[in-house]
């Protein structure tokens, strides 16, 4: 049994304004109904104009997916009734869309690149959404209507469930990487349906489509769901109905939405109120030399150029502000490693706990508490300390440091009454050390920490105390 | 099951339902203009008769005030609209002269328009003749109403029209029909029948409509005024509310060419809001109507007055003779592919006006027919809201654009749209401008065709083709047959307006 799959991705554009008028784009949280004008109501005489904006965005992804885009495309009407499409028709781009051919490398498990296909790119305008109210009334708000789409279709190149997510996680990683789409699944900014069949060996099997997977977990389990189904269904000498199916994450199965049967016909054409889109080689040169470097390209840089780990690489490069975080902070503090390990067991869970979408501090006020650790002004766990303080305050790390009177005490004579004080406080721990047990020196280091809040110079106080209960 | 309602949560949806005063849209068929004070008569200088240019002339040398204009047209409306029955609503008197007045200083001086009211028109309701939209108040106004008000026009009422502008008479208005002012028993044509009546009747004086297949210059031609149809994308199409897209044009009827002229300088030129508007800059047409038509070359074609007979043939050749005078050679050119203009016409606009229309579902504006679940709220609303005639296209329609049949008709249809526009640039190779009838026929009786859609098609047969091909056409007085106007066509290459205006006006004159 061989699995197939391919994805159709909708992904919202970050445009300030909607894709036909000038109303906001920015629907989530607003008034319902509060953007909106006579072109997103769709009411009757007004007429669309097309965003530049929108065309640039999409144009910046399709490259960035290795497309093709033909010097001409065209709008079609897309026609169902629906009480949230307020025209009756989505316009959408048909048989001419704004990009084709392109491709999408990713990179699986067993660490081999697998080249996935993409059929074509095009852009379209949002519907509103329906709220249904308990009392069997429903609501229509509007100011999604018109927000700006890209529809971006993979070829049937994925061939496990497994690859699907992936493929999706690289996908969003590089459309925010591009600055074009939030990429928020839950939200809906990114939304993925998916096509796949199981095809017993020699022979096509049926393809079914499942929608309304809201999540990169939903995506994977939907379609595991889907293969064991599809199996048990062949195994069983039946056939697969084809069919379209929505995906119950609450009972974790898939469910029929619309047998064949009942398939709509969309009726489309093109949409005589819009001129032919033409993009021109300028306009197609300008985006590509704006291009920002995608996550692939940073992945293997980073390997190369740092040396670093693939799980690092991988978690630090997944959103660009930390990967830029990471570069700044490099050029400051030239340790990769150091860097990164700072980065992973500190920062990211700072930035975590604290639900805020920026790293508070400075690079170079990182940059230089790790340099603050690395010339023994402070010790590691104070270094962590000056981190978290930094990160809620936002105060520089030496303003900290004086101000807490943090500094790591390298004054040996200070040491060394401490060592003295704790060896005369713990005259068993000295008489395990004299009969060989120097296991003790663990313990009694912990007491001259303890005493010097820390600040006592770890390596020094080791070697000094060593020094003091071979002497006593 | 789902009842659905529109959500009042604030933003323009709620202007909606927000009352516009000083309207007094006519329901039914029993026209009665309450807003107008029943004391008014007609002034003995008659200036409701007046052209624009005449009026133009009289307010510049201060002979006249601008109330005296409306007055004699309120007098005029209430004498002659309980016939004609050209009007759906009209604009309060009282608040007409007030905002005319402010006016004095622009140029239309406050003269008042008479818009087709499927052209969104703030303070009126606009309601494309459809029960669907009876009282449907827009938010805002078409650019063409921008424009006349910056230019100090006021707006006099919205009249009547087919339902969408989709027919030839205005018997499928779905309010009332309106009466040719040439004899009450005949229909003023359409859809812009009820803006060609107004300002046949003197009820105007001057009117917008909007042709997709004639739909200006048939009423034009039937009443006995000049109607132009500009080039397509001359004339922004932000606001009128779209029957077929690829067609619709706005344009002008009035009582000369003079006027014509004029009017079409108001409400050209390039609007952002329209992605089909052109970019041409606009021109004042009114400045080479004087130039004369002297060795131009104008063509007849033989498809177009093939099946002319009688008076009908005698007009056409009074109209060759007029021109040989003044100096033109007409030649014989053809357009080979006239036959498949109407067929090729009732799948594309069909088509487009299928989509254009969906967004009439019951959800929003006044039609809601059942909200037992969606597809009744859909189906019954729509059942119920639209007219025959307008089910009759939006079948068409789907059913061409349906898969299966997608190819067999909506793509044919283009290629010979294509085709068609092709025979008019051959014969602009050869001629400056076509000229013919306008439609085969005067004003027909009301009823006559209208259990005969095939028959009613056929009354643009000479129309719909320079819809399809794109350029402008503008229809005059060209003489009279059974007693009725016959309208004279004349056919420009794209933006030629100029020159068909010139030889409008030169025919004009002469025929005076
Ligand atoms: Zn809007």
């Amino acid at each position: 049994m061989r699995t197939i799959i391919g994805l159709e991705v909708h992904a919202q554009l970050l445009t300030k304004t909607k894709i036909f008028c000038s109303c906001s784009a920015e629907y989530f949280g607003a008034s319902p109904n509060a953007h909106t004008c006579p072109v997103c109501l769709g009411m009757p005489g007004s007429l669309p104009v097309l965003n530049e904006k929108a065309v640039e965005y999409a144009l910046k992804a399709a490259l960035a997916l290795n497309c093709e885009i033909p010097k001409r495309s065209k709008f079609d009407r897309k026609n169902y009734f629906y009480p949230d499409l307020p025209k009756g028709y989505q316009i959408s781009q048909y048989d001419e869309p704004a990009a084709v051919n392109g491709y999408l490398e990713i990179e699986l498990p067993d660490g081999t690149t697998k080249r996935v296909r993409i059929r074509r790119v095009h852009l379209e305008e949002d519907a509103g959404k329906s709220i249904h109210m308990p009392d069997g009334c429903s609501l229509i708000d509007l100011n999604r209507a018109g927000v700006p789409l890209i529809e971006i279709v993979s070829e049937p190149d994925l061939s496990s469930p497994e690859e699907a997510r992936i493929f999706m996680e690289e996908l969003r990683r590089i459309l925010r990487y591009l600055g074009v789409c939030s990429g928020d699944l839950e939200e809906g900014s990114l939304r993925c349906d998916a096509n796949i069949s199981v095809n017993p060996d020699g022979k096509k099997g049926t393809k079914t489509e499942i929608k309304n997977m809201n999540s990169f977990r939903a995506v994977e389990d939907a379609l595991k769901f889907e293969v064991i189904r599809q199996t048990q269904i062949l195994n069983s000498e039946s056939t697969v109905e084809q069919a379209t199916l929505t995906w119950n994450s609450d009972q974790n199965k898939t469910e029929v939405m619309r047998s064949k049967e009942e398939a709509q016909d969309y009726r489309y054409f093109p949409d005589p109120d819009l001129v032919p889109l033409e993009i021109d080689e300028a306009w197609k040169k300008k985006i590509l030399d704006a291009m920002p470097e995608l996550p692939a390209a940073k992945r293997a840089r980073w390997k190369k150029e740092f040396g670093l780990p693939d799980y690092d690489v991988k978690i630090l490069t997944d959103e660009l502000p930390i990967a830029a975080y990471f570069e700044r902070t490099v050029k400051e503090f030239p340790k990769p490693k150091e860097v990164s390990n700072w980065m992973l067991s500190e920062l990211l869970r700072l930035l975590k706990e604290s639900l805020s979408k920026e790293i508070k501090i400075p690079s170079e006020n990182f940059a230089k508490v790790l340099q603050m650790i690395e010339s023994g002004q402070i010790n590691r766990n104070t270094g962590k300390e000056v981190i978290e303080e930094a990160f809620k305050t936002g105060k520089s790390p030496e303003a900290i440091v004086s101000e807490k009177g943090l500094a790591q005490i390298s004054d040996e004579g200070k040491i060394i009454g401490a060592i003295v004080q704790v060896i005369s406080e713990n005259p068993k721990a000295l008489a395990d050390f004299k009969a060989g047990k120097e296991a003790v020196v663990g313990f009694l280091q912990g007491q001259v920490m303890k005493k010097t809040q820390g600040k006592a110079d770890p390596k020094k106080t080791r070697a000094l105390l060593i020094e003091h209960l071979k002497k006593s | 099951m789902t009842r659905t309602k529109t959500c009042r949560g604030g933003g323009t949806a709620d202007a909606l339902a927000s009352g516009a005063s000083g309207l007094n849209a006519r329901e039914g068929s029993n026209p009665s203009p309450g807003t107008i004070s029943p004391a008014n008569e007609v002034s003995l200088l008659r200036l409701h008769e007046k052209t624009l240019h005449e009026l133009l002339a009289l307010l510049e040398n201060r002979e006249i005030q601008v109330s005296e204009i409306i007055a004699d047209l309120y007098a005029a409306i209430i004498e002659k609209d309980q016939t004609v029955n050209a009007y759906l609503s009209l604009a309060h008197k009282e608040d007409l002269i007030k905002q005319a007045q402010a006016n004095a200083h622009l140029p239309l001086r406050g003269i008042p328009a008479t818009i087709k009211d499927n052209i969104s028109t703030i303070g009126f309701k606009t309601t494309c003749a459809s029960k669907f939209l009876e009282k449907f108040e827009p938010v805002f106004d078409a650019t063409v109403i921008k424009r006349l008000r910056a230019a100090g026009a006021t707006i006099l009422g919205k009249t009547n029209l087919d339902e969408f502008a989709m027919g030839s008479s205005t018997e499928n208005s779905g309010f009332f029909t309106t009466r040719n002012p040439r004899d009450p028993e005949r229909v003023p044509g359409g859809s812009s029948g009820g803006s060609a009546a107004a300002v046949a009747a003197n009820e105007a004086i001057f009117a917008l409509g909007s042709d997709t297949g004639g739909s200006i210059r048939q009423p034009a031609a039937l009443c006995g005024v000049v109607g132009l149809k500009p080039t397509y994308g001359r004339v922004s199409r932000f606001g009128l509310v779209a029957f077929a897209s690829s067609l619709d044009q706005i344009g002008p009827l009035t009582k000369d060419v003079h006027d014509c002229a004029l009017v079409l300088n108001l409400i050209d030129g390039h609007d952002a809001h329209d992605s089909t508007s052109v970019n041409q800059s606009a021109l004042d047409y009114s400045k080479d109507l004087n130039l004369g038509v002297n060795r131009l070359k104008l063509g007849l074609p033989k498809e177009y007055v093939k099946a002319l007979r009688g008076e009908a043939l005698r007009c056409v050749e009074t109209w060759v003779k007029t021109f040989k005078d003044m100096g033109v050679e007409t030649l014989d050119v053809s357009l080979p592919h006239t036959d498949y203009a109407i067929p090729v016409y009732y799948i594309l606009a069909s088509s487009e006006a299928s989509a254009n229309l969906a967004r009439f579902d019951g959800v929003r504006y006044s039609q809601r027919a059942s909200d037992e679940n969606v597809e009744t709220m859909f189906s019954e609303s729509r059942d119920k809201g639209f007219g025959a005639e307008v089910k009759r296209r939006i079948m068409i329609g789907t059913y061409a654009l349906s898969s299966g049949y997608y190819d067999a008709y909506y793509t044919k249809a283009q290629k010979v749209r294509g085709l068609i526009k092709q025979d008019f640039d051959r014969a602009f190779q050869q001629v400056d401008a076509i000229i013919g009838p306008t439609s085969p026929t005067p004003a027909f009786k009301i009823g006559e065709k209208s259990d005969d859609p095939i028959a009613m098609y056929l009354s643009d047969v000479y129309t719909v083709p320079i819809n399809l091909a794109g350029i402008p056409s503008i229809s005059i007085p060209g003489g009279i047959v059974d007693g009725l106007p016959f309208g004279l066509q004349i056919i420009g290459d794209q933006f030629q307006e100029s020159k068909i205006l010139r030889v409008a006006y030169a025919y004009e004159q002469a025929s005076n």
